[in-house]
């Protein structure tokens, strides 16, 4: 193995992809604009869970003080309330679903309407009802969570910058390499001495360093805004930013090995990428799902790359609490290197 | 003889289809052996899988008398028929990322100048012209002072002026001892570059010597065009061969003078008289036949 031969690739590959500019601009500004958005979203006050519709109205949303809707109704929190002129505007809304309840304003006998088969339509059902009773004091008995409250963006934030090393990597690394051998650029590379594990080693370290550094400017520029709140160390952090990425990356080298069809890599991407995306947490907790989804959940190393980052990052803990998730990343990336080099190919 | 490459008993074969049939020859250090043929005559097949790029169904591959060791790549530069580069570098970074790839390489300054890239040589290699791309290829081929070159039809798109100025590069490398295999389409380029010359179809073969050996073995005839008007008797009384094309008479000879003094005892008006010498164009279509290839 020759070092020069793969500093060289590497220098090549890191000159490709920071003077392309319009790559590179997405790559920051993909991550911060959902950050930025899922902070505005749910920080705020205006953050809407369920809509629901009241007839008849003049306004197109109602407040509290403009309706007379039950006041214990009209002033849930997470609700947004739409008038309709007539009812008929109201339940063609109701039937598509683009609202979750129809209520009749001024109805004594509190008319509604909802569809049996709306989740949400359930749970607004069971709040109206509930608002509807009379208040009972001290029916159940609220404790305070102990300790720091993790606010949700900090929950969140890991796993949007994990999305993103996880599409970087599979794009990065497994598209551009397919889109090389299809244009004739790895034919080339194979007419010098460059062998494919020197390619490959020197695609994947160059894609962990952009990684890295993208991960570092975007953090910077969120933190500016959002202030997180890191309870572990971030040498922690880097660490498993660090293997999560060479991991991401060498399963990118799985997709690169074979294949000249850029249409077909792009389906085999998103294939991987879009359930790694819903199934690692990334958006939503596991908590409660089959048996069989959190074990598919395990398969991919953004669930334990994202499970060991928040561990740090929301509950301090230290790389000795994470092994187990390192030890399945590094298992994972030595597997795929070795799977991707075996069948890796130059030509078409 | 010294050889630097010998090939024997080359075979390459894809499922049904046999690429490359069997085929022979030996290349001599510091001459440039041509490889020509219609397409998908095996030509490229031929020169890659030499290259170490395909690999051979069967056969003998040995440069310097032996068989291709881990080294071939340091000592050979080669320029593909259709490849890109990476993509966002110019062509002086190109070159020094591709000098970094041998552990030999030649002075990046002097294959500028060679090859007539000092003016563009900071631009990005996305953004050049045909021409241009061509000799960047060509450049990179010479980066590590290959002792062999393969260049797979370099002058393929060219318009004439580019097409002129790749030969005047090749005909500089060749003074340097530099042994090449080329593959072209353009008979003319052949002619003036190669050495020696095998003419392939279906992955056989069929013809090989110098230039001047094929034409005389194969097409010894010279061509003598006049228009009709100017004859002015049958040319059923004449012991050559003709052809009637658009008005004007093609006589093929292989004594000329014979021929001359015929037309001018006829009285034939020898004004707009043309001689055209047989070439290894008139060769390759004797050979190959004139039948549309794709």
């Amino acid at each position: 193995m020759s070092f020069k031969r793969l500093w060289a690739m590497f220098h090549a590959r890191n000159l490709e992809f920071f003077r392309d500019w319009s790559a590179l601009g997405w790559n920051f500004l993909f991550p911060f604009l959902i950050v930025a958005g899922f902070g505005m979203v749910f920080g705020g006050n205006d953050y809407t869970e369920y809509k629901v519709g009241v007839f008849p109205s003049q306004y197109d949303i109602i407040h509290s003080d403009q309706t007379d809707l039950p006041l214990r109704f009209a002033e849930t929190r997470y609700i947004k309330f739409i008038g309709f002129k007539s009812f008929e505007d109201g339940i063609e809304k109701l039937k598509h679903h683009k609202i979750d309840f129809l209520v009749k304003a001024g109805s004594p006998s509190h008319e509604y309407w909802v569809s049996d088969s709306s989740p949400k339509g359930y749970i607004v059902e069971k709040i109206f009802k509930s608002t509807l009773l009379p208040n009972v004091k001290n029916i159940a008995e609220k404790k305070e969570i102990k300790g720091n409250e993790i606010r949700y963006i900090d929950w969140l934030f890991p796993g949007i910058l994990a999305m993103n090393m996880m599409f970087s990597a599979l794009w990065g690394v497994g598209y551009v390499v397919v889109r090389y051998r299809k244009m004739g650029v790895l034919k080339r590379l194979n007419a010098t001495p460059l062998t494919a594990f020197e390619y490959l080693s020197s695609q994947v370290l160059s894609r962990i360093f952009i990684l890295l550094f993208t991960l570092g400017v975007v953090w910077f520029g969120c933190d500016l805004v959002f202030h997180f709140k890191v309870a572990g160390s971030y040498f922690d952090l880097f660490i498993i930013f660090f293997t999560g990425g060479i991991c991401l990356s060498a399963y990118g080298l799985v997709i690169a090995a074979r294949g000249f069809s850029e249409e077909f890599t792009s389906g085999v991407v998103n294939f991987i990428s879009w359930p790694m995306m819903f199934l690692s947490e990334v958006w939503f907790s596991l908590e409660g799902s089959p048996h069989w989804i959190k074990l598919i959940a395990k398969l991919f190393p953004l669930t334990h790359m994202l499970s060991a980052a928040r561990k740090v990052m929301n509950d301090g803990a230290t790389l000795s609490d994470v092994t187990p998730e390192l030890a399945v990343l590094i298992f994972m990336t030595v597997l795929s290197i070795v799977v991707g080099a075996a069948l890796f190919s130059w030509n078409k | 003889m010294n050889y630097l490459l010998e090939i024997k008993n080359l075979v390459k074969k894809y499922k049904q289809v046999v690429a490359v049939d069997g085929i022979s020859f030996s290349v001599s250090e510091g001459t440039c052996f041509g490889l020509i043929g219609p397409n998908g005559a095996g030509k490229t097949t031929t020169i890659e899988v030499i290259e170490d790029i395909i690999p051979p169904t069967s056969g003998e591959i040995l440069y310097k008398g032996k068989p291709r060791s881990s080294s071939f790549k340091q000592e050979v530069g080669i320029q593909f028929q259709h490849t890109a580069l990476l993509s966002s570098l110019t062509l002086r970074e190109t070159l020094k990322i591709f000098k970094s790839l041998y552990n030999k390489s030649a002075d990046i300054e002097e294959i500028i100048d060679i090859c007539n890239l000092r003016e563009i040589q900071k631009r990005i290699n996305d953004k050049i012209s045909g021409g241009q791309k061509q000799r960047l290829m060509l450049a990179l081929a010479m980066i590590n002072k290959p002792e062999l070159m393969f260049l797979d039809e370099p002058s393929t798109g060219l318009d004439p002026q580019a097409r002129r100025n790749l030969w005047s590069i090749i005909h500089k490398i060749k003074e340097k001892g530099k042994t090449i295999i080329l593959t072209t389409h353009y008979m003319e380029e052949a002619q003036r570059i190669c050495d020696e010359i095998a003419i392939m179809d279906n992955g056989k073969i069929i013809a090989q010597g110098t230039p001047n050996q094929l034409i005389k073995k194969y097409c010894e005839e010279i061509t003598i065009i006049l228009p009709k008007d100017s004859i002015g008797f049958s040319m059923e009384q004449i012991p050559f061969r003709y052809l009637e094309i658009n008005g004007k008479i093609e006589i093929k000879t292989s004594d000329i003078n014979s021929c001359l003094n015929m037309l001018i005892s006829k009285g034939t008006d020898l004004t707009e008289l043309i001689v055209r010498s047989p070439n290894l164009e008139n060769v390759y279509l004797n050979l190959t036949g004139k039948q549309l290839r794709d």
